[in-house]
């Protein structure tokens, strides 16, 4: 075994036996986090569809999370049974989603950024003022997650259960990536046009990459909802959006580790942050420390902290 | 008429943003086996002419036919299909793809699992882009990436090609290379249909030629007839 993949198999058996040991001592803080950070990779790894291969700009996409939660909320307040809830919820998200998708396809780069943060906003504020369906600022209350007689509950339960997805969602990410589609994909960010011209449908390329990323981003909200138990519109500002999109440019446009990376570390840092610095005057300043990372990053390593082989060719020409 | 056409332009109008009439009505015939090409200033509508046909744009009247089908108002992507390849001014190489990746892009719908007769077709009209394989596209010098861009085509095994200026920013001895492989290509059997401003290097790759001029076609003959055309000599040949 060569020290790669000793540590590979490691770090694998960390994630997997660390948070059972820490079950209920002085750390079992860190096992909610984890469970944060891991729902944070799944968006990411979502966003990173649109965002890392086609190349299309979403400041938005916190609103297929919401779609998900609220999905997960209301089918709970109806007694629905989950194996009909998950198609629904998704079904629900991906619909929305290519209804944006439909009124952007042929915008790109600023303009489309507008429009997914005008989008992402507008779906705050319909879940927000929908009082007879979502309860409004109020928020809903969500049951555990349940299968036939049986409830997942607590947070060691349901770390395991967004470990799994996490890893369902990288292999999902990596087989795409190496297939027709993910060739097509890359092509139609490198250059459009051409890649019409070679005989790819862009349109429909676009429109399935908005697809699957509406789907990992509402299975996220769906386990978010059944997990805390509670959902407000507060949870799904912009700044989620921002923070979703920045853990791509961190880790690394278009790579799946680093991609898991960016989340690793910009959902995790701030969470541990708040732990360790409770109670001292530097708590005010997390979010201080959090913006100089993004700007050194950005400065000194512009194609993120674990690129995709592409991206690292294009960014230092002498690497290629 | 012997065989219909290979590609039928019939009067078409293409407008952009209901202002700009860059196409007034133009009607223009390939014929299998041929070169022809279409001369013409800046902003004649050569360009805006190779794209209504490839349907990047939509003409708001007219008919195009390839291979006796209709294909005005068909996507892009399913006119590529047919065998209608468009290289584009500006080449449009995928810059971070390799030059083998792009050049595998342009079989990307054909569904043959051996296409290593087809590289080694490409990188013998184009030696460069066989010592090139890995480096990535957008590191390529443009004559490099004008041979990229029409090997991308040829992997597609196209019936008719259609080049947009492929001399356009090339040094003379690379525009000599582009002329001798657009001859050869022709010669294997793929037609031609060649857009210029270098009127001169056009009509004397080609077997016949249009003028266009401010969207409408003006002048249509052989093109040995249009070099000693007058007009053709004094306006677009530079010469008395």
């Amino acid at each position: 075994m060569t020290p790669v993949s000793a540590a590979k198999w490691a770090g694998l058996a960390a994630i997997l036996v660390v948070p059972a040991l820490l079950g209920s001592g002085n750390y079992a803080y860190l096992v909610q986090a984890g469970g944060m950070i891991g729902l944070y990779m799944i968006l990411a790894l979502g966003l990173n569809f649109t965002m890392g291969y086609v190349g299309l700009f979403d400041l938005g996409y916190i609103a297929f999370f919401a779609a998900g939660a609220y999905g997960a909320a209301i089918c709970g307040a109806y007694n629905v049974p989950l194996l009909i809830e998950l198609p629904l919820t998704v079904a629900f998200a991906v619909l929305l989603r290519l209804g944006l998708g439909v009124s952007i396809l042929r915008l790109r780069g600023d303009y489309l950024a507008i429009v997914t943060m005008g989008f992402g906003e507008i779906t705050r504020l319909v879940i927000n003022n929908l009082d007879s369906i979502t309860n409004g600022p109020k928020g809903m209350e969500v049951p555990p997650l349940q299968l036939f007689s049986w409830t997942l509950s607590g947070n060691l339960g349901y770390y395991y259960l967004i470990a799994a997805c996490v890893a369902l969602g990288v292999i999902g990410s990596r087989r795409l990536e190496d297939s027709r589609v993910g060739r097509a994909w890359v092509a139609i960010r490198e250059d459009e046009t051409a890649a019409r011209l070679s005989g790819i449908s862009v349109n429909e390329h676009k429109l399935l990459a908005f697809t699957i990323s509406a789907g990992f981003a509402a299975v996220a909200g769906m386990i978010f909802a059944h997990w805390i138990q509670f959902v407000t519109p507060e949870s799904f500002v912009f700044w989620e959006s921002i923070l979703i999109v920045s853990m791509i440019v961190l880790g690394g446009m278009g790579s799946i580790y680093g991609v898991l990376l960016g989340a690793l570390i910009l959902g995790g840092v701030p969470q541990i942050l708040q732990v360790f610095l409770a109670g001292s005057k530097w708590i005010d300043y997390r979010y201080f420390f959090f913006g100089v990372v993004l700007v050194v990053v950005v400065l000194f390593r512009p194609e993120g902290l674990w690129p995709h082989k592409r991206r690292q060719a294009e960014l230092h020409e002498e690497a290629a | 008429m012997t065989e219909p056409a290979l590609l039928d332009i019939q009067g078409l109008h293409t407008v952009y943003g209901k202002k700009i009439h860059a196409l007034k009505g133009v009607s223009a015939q390939v014929r299998s086996g041929e070169i022809v090409c279409i001369i013409g200033n800046n902003g004649a509508g050569k360009t805006t002419l190779l794209k209504t046909v490839s349907g990047v744009l939509q003409p708001d009247k007219g008919a195009v036919r390839f291979a006796g089908e209709a294909i005005t108002g068909q996507p892009t992507h399913r006119i590529a299909r047919m065998g209608l390849a468009h290289v584009p001014e500006g080449r449009h190489v995928f810059p971070r793809l390799s030059v083998a990746e792009n050049l595998e892009m342009g079989a990307y719908f054909r569904t043959e699992r051996d296409l290593s007769k087809d590289y080694d077709h490409v990188f013998e009209l184009f030696p460069v882009l066989g010592r090139r394989k890995a480096q990535l596209a957008g590191t390529l010098s443009g004559g490099e990436q004008q041979m990229l861009a029409m090997g991308r085509a040829l992997m597609a095994r196209p019936r008719l090609l259609m080049l947009d200026e492929p001399s356009m920013g090339l040094a003379p001895v690379v525009v000599d290379t582009i002329f001798d492989i657009i001859r050869r290509i022709n010669k294997e059997g793929v037609t031609v249909l060649l857009v210029e401003q270098n009127a001169k290097r056009a009509l004397q790759a080609s077997s016949r030629g249009y003028v266009l001029e401010t969207g409408e076609i003006v002048l249509e003959d052989k093109a040995e007839t249009l070099c000693s055309d007058a007009k053709v000599r004094k306006a677009y040949l530079g010469l008395q």
